[in-house]
């Protein structure tokens, strides 16, 4: 057995973790890129969201390298992704790619068939103790790497030379991926750390002060706002315009409530997120529906400068959000803006509405306040 | 001829047209230049340079320079630029210059749609045409083309209908199969002009309009604020009045004349990046090449002036971008690698 999955920003770290440690043959598929687009578009229905074409994709170019089996996770509700992985399965018979497909989901809420699925996947040789050790180690990791996320969120607009702070990220990354103790982690989040800090003290010599960057929310459907691919590298590119991002959602706190049903918080646990959307939409919509207007409330009662939410074209619970926003942004005075993302999006479209985004949110910041430094975000709407 | 002024030079390249504004520094508007872009832009930023250089006097000088539109980085390294600005700012500048009151911009262009909302002169809301380019210049110049009749004379015949039809104004495709079959059901040509207007009108409302507190007084710009029956459906829609600035087809450019005129006029000591007007001869190329040094595998983009590296851009990480002018990575490289200092 030689098990592949799909990827998803960073979650590929994790998963290989937690496979490797319980000696389970693992193929990680080449990051997503215009090829996977390519190859997933051919097999997939031309509807259907953005995720599942990247996900084919991802599949064909493990074959490559020798995967057999596919591990997905599952949903319930009305989003698709909840069956994905049939769609996915019956989609590649057709075209000749013969996979297991193991949906790794709690069936009818209970935990058992969720057991089952990850016993069938570890077989005999590995105790349970051992595979909770891993879940726990690859659960560790998981939540390292969205502080590591996180920390590079503040960094950007902070940090003077943009391609060392996504190096810096890269390197980050690398080194978690290989750690292998509890002591490996909690070392190279240190260690990012603190070179991150080194790298702005050296900065502020030549600026002189600190700048307070401007905030903004990233709420959305989670495949597209976990996997810079997807999202047009939407949070490094806001970055680069002077702007601190944060998002609703980071892989640890959606893997600790959707598959181990809340047993673990995660990182920004999403738990709150229902209740804070309740004055605007009292129930459940699919997807993450809900949680992306309880988050947009969250971020405009911290004082987030704005708040932007990405979906997949056709995307239907965040397309319900969408239109639920609006009440939010009045309520809070909050500018919301949407953005969809599909296959042919080009980079440009986005950059000008981000570009614009930006500036409309500098304007009351920029009173009084002489120019900034900053080509392209100064001069906001001032008259 | 224009006189020896100071001038202030905005220049809005978008994918149908490029506009060219010499703003004076009493705040007029002094020449306006309109080319269509047909796909090279570089292109047209000469030729409409060159234009520029014959009709203003040998002593006029250039101050400042703003650029705006799709291809306003593009722009920026042709011309040495003062401001980059997104087209959104710099409509938005232009018209609140024009008339500080102004509450609701809508604008539409060759290949896009904008409506954007500004409250107290400065911008509060905006939104742009998404996936969709339905309702957009581009249409209504093919289905003129289409029927026959110039561009210029599509708004006047639409102003004679007697009871306009009604089109599906959803999506082009529609609309235009819709079109059809009311030309075969024997429907005059105005009645079908006027229904094509107000569907378009609805469209843009429907999806750029959507969830927009739209107050007047409302500003109407864009290449398509020329044509007469659009205007009138949307005074029809809104139940207002709008207003056509002066020189709404070249807002864009106009609003980054005014941004250009404040960076440079604020700081004194501040001197124009303008390359000048001899740029009109230089000789520019641009290339391509996809960067594999990750994943993205962005597609960056060189400029070059006469075989030295100008600029580079379409690289997310800024590898290449940053590059320019320090010495590394100096050099098309196919590979994405190093070829050395």
């Amino acid at each position: 057995m030689k098990v592949t999955f799909p990827h998803m920003g960073n979650a590929w770290i994790v998963i290989q973790t937690l496979f490797e440690s319980l000696n389970i043959e693992v193929v990680v598929p080449p990051q997503n890129s215009k090829q996977t687009l390519t190859l997933g578009s051919k097999l997939a229905p031309e509807a259907a969201c953005l995720p599942l074409k990247l996900n084919l994709g991802n599949y064909i170019e493990a074959v490559r390298e020798g995967a057999d089996t596919i591990v997905i996770t599952g949903g319930i509700g009305p989003c698709r992704f909840g069956y994905y992985g049939e769609i996915e399965r019956q989609i590649l018979r057709e075209a000749g790619y013969h996979f297991d497909v193991v949906t790794l989901e709690p069936p009818d809420g209970s935990l058992r068939g969720l057991a089952q699925r990850i016993r069938y996947l570890a077989g005999k040789k590995n105790s349970w103790a051992s595979i909770l050790k891993a879940l726990r180690f690859a659960y560790l990791k998981c939540v390292a790497l969205d502080q590591v996320e996180d920390m590079i969120h503040a960094a950007r607009p902070r940090l003077s030379d943009s391609h060392e702070t996504e190096r810096l990220y890269e390197e980050g990354k690398n080194r978690l991926a290989q750690a292998m103790t509890v002591k490996g982690i909690r070392d190279s989040v240190c260690s990012i750390r603190q070179s991150l800090r080194d790298h702005q003290m050296a900065g502020i010599k030549n600026a002189d002060k600190f700048h307070k960057p401007l905030r903004i929310g990233i709420i959305g459907e989670i495949y597209t706002i976990l996997d810079p691919f997807t999202s047009v590298g939407i949070e490094a590119e806001l970055g680069r315009l002077g702007v601190e991002v944060d998002r609703s959602i980071y892989l640890s706190g959606w893997v600790g409530n959707h598959i181990f049903q809340g047993l673990a918080p995660g990182y920004r646990s999403i738990r709150s997120y229902p209740s804070h959307a309740k004055p605007f939409l009292s129930h459940f919509v699919g997807g993450h529906g809900q949680e992306t207007v309880g988050a947009a409330v969250k971020f405009a009662r911290e004082g987030f400068d704005g708040i932007i939410q990405i979906f997949p074209l056709s995307c239907m619970p965040e397309i319900v959000a969408a239109s639920v926003l609006p009440r939010v942004q009045e309520t809070y005075q909050v500018p919301i803006m949407t953005l969809i993302v599909d296959e042919h999006t080009g980079h440009a479209g986005i950059q000008t509405r981000l570009e614009a985004f930006v500036d409309l949110l500098e304007r009351p910041s920029l009173k009084g306040i002489s120019e900034t430094s900053r080509e392209g975000v100064s001069l906001v709407g001032e008259r | 001829m224009l006189g020896n002024d100071n001038y202030y030079l905005g220049a809005d390249v978008g994918s149908v047209s490029t506009n060219l504004v010499l703003l004076s520094e009493k705040n007029e508007v002094a020449l306006t230049l309109y080319l269509r872009t047909q796909g090279r832009p570089m292109q047209t930023i000469q030729e409409g340079i060159k234009v520029l250089r014959s009709k203003i006097g040998k002593s006029a000088k250039i101050i400042g320079v703003g650029t705006t539109g799709s291809a306003r980085q593009l722009a920026a390294t042709l011309l040495g630029a003062d401001v980059i600005k997104n087209e959104i700012t710099a409509h938005a500048v232009a018209a609140s210059r024009v008339n500080p009151s102004v509450q609701t911009i809508l604008e539409i262009g060759g290949q896009d749609s904008k409506i954007i909302i500004l409250r107290d002169g400065v911008v509060s809301d905006f939104a742009m045409n998404t996936v969709c380019a339905a309702g957009t210049g581009s249409f209504l110049d093919q289905q003129a083309a289409r029927l026959g009749i110039p561009i210029e004379e599509f708004g006047h015949l639409a102003l004679e209908a007697a009871s306009p039809v009604k089109i599906a104004g959803r999506c082009s495709v529609f609309a235009e199969s819709d079109m059809i079959h009311k030309q075969q059901l024997g429907h005059a040509l105005p009645d079908i002009l006027a229904g094509l207007c107000q569907a378009m009108v609805r469209n843009y409302l429907n999806n750029v309009g959507k969830n927009k507190d739209i107050r007047g007084p409302i500003f109407f710009q864009g290449g398509v604020a020329a044509n007469p029956g659009i205007r009138k459906a949307f005074e029809e829609e809104l139940g207002q009045p709008i207003i056509v600035p002066e020189h709404f087809g070249v807002m864009g450019a106009l609003g980054a004349a005014y941004l250009a005129q404040e960076k440079v006029g604020r700081q004194s000591e501040l001197r124009t990046r303008f390359r000048g007007l001899q740029l009109g001869d230089i000789q520019f190329n641009a290339r391509s090449f996809e960067c594999s040094g990750c994943a993205n595998r962005c597609e960056v983009v060189e400029i070059l002036q006469e075989g030295s590296i100008l600029a580079r851009w379409g690289d997310r990480c800024g590898k290449w971008a940053n590059a320019v002018g320090k010495g590394t990575y100096k050099g098309k490289s196919q590979e994405g690698e190093q070829q050395g200092a």
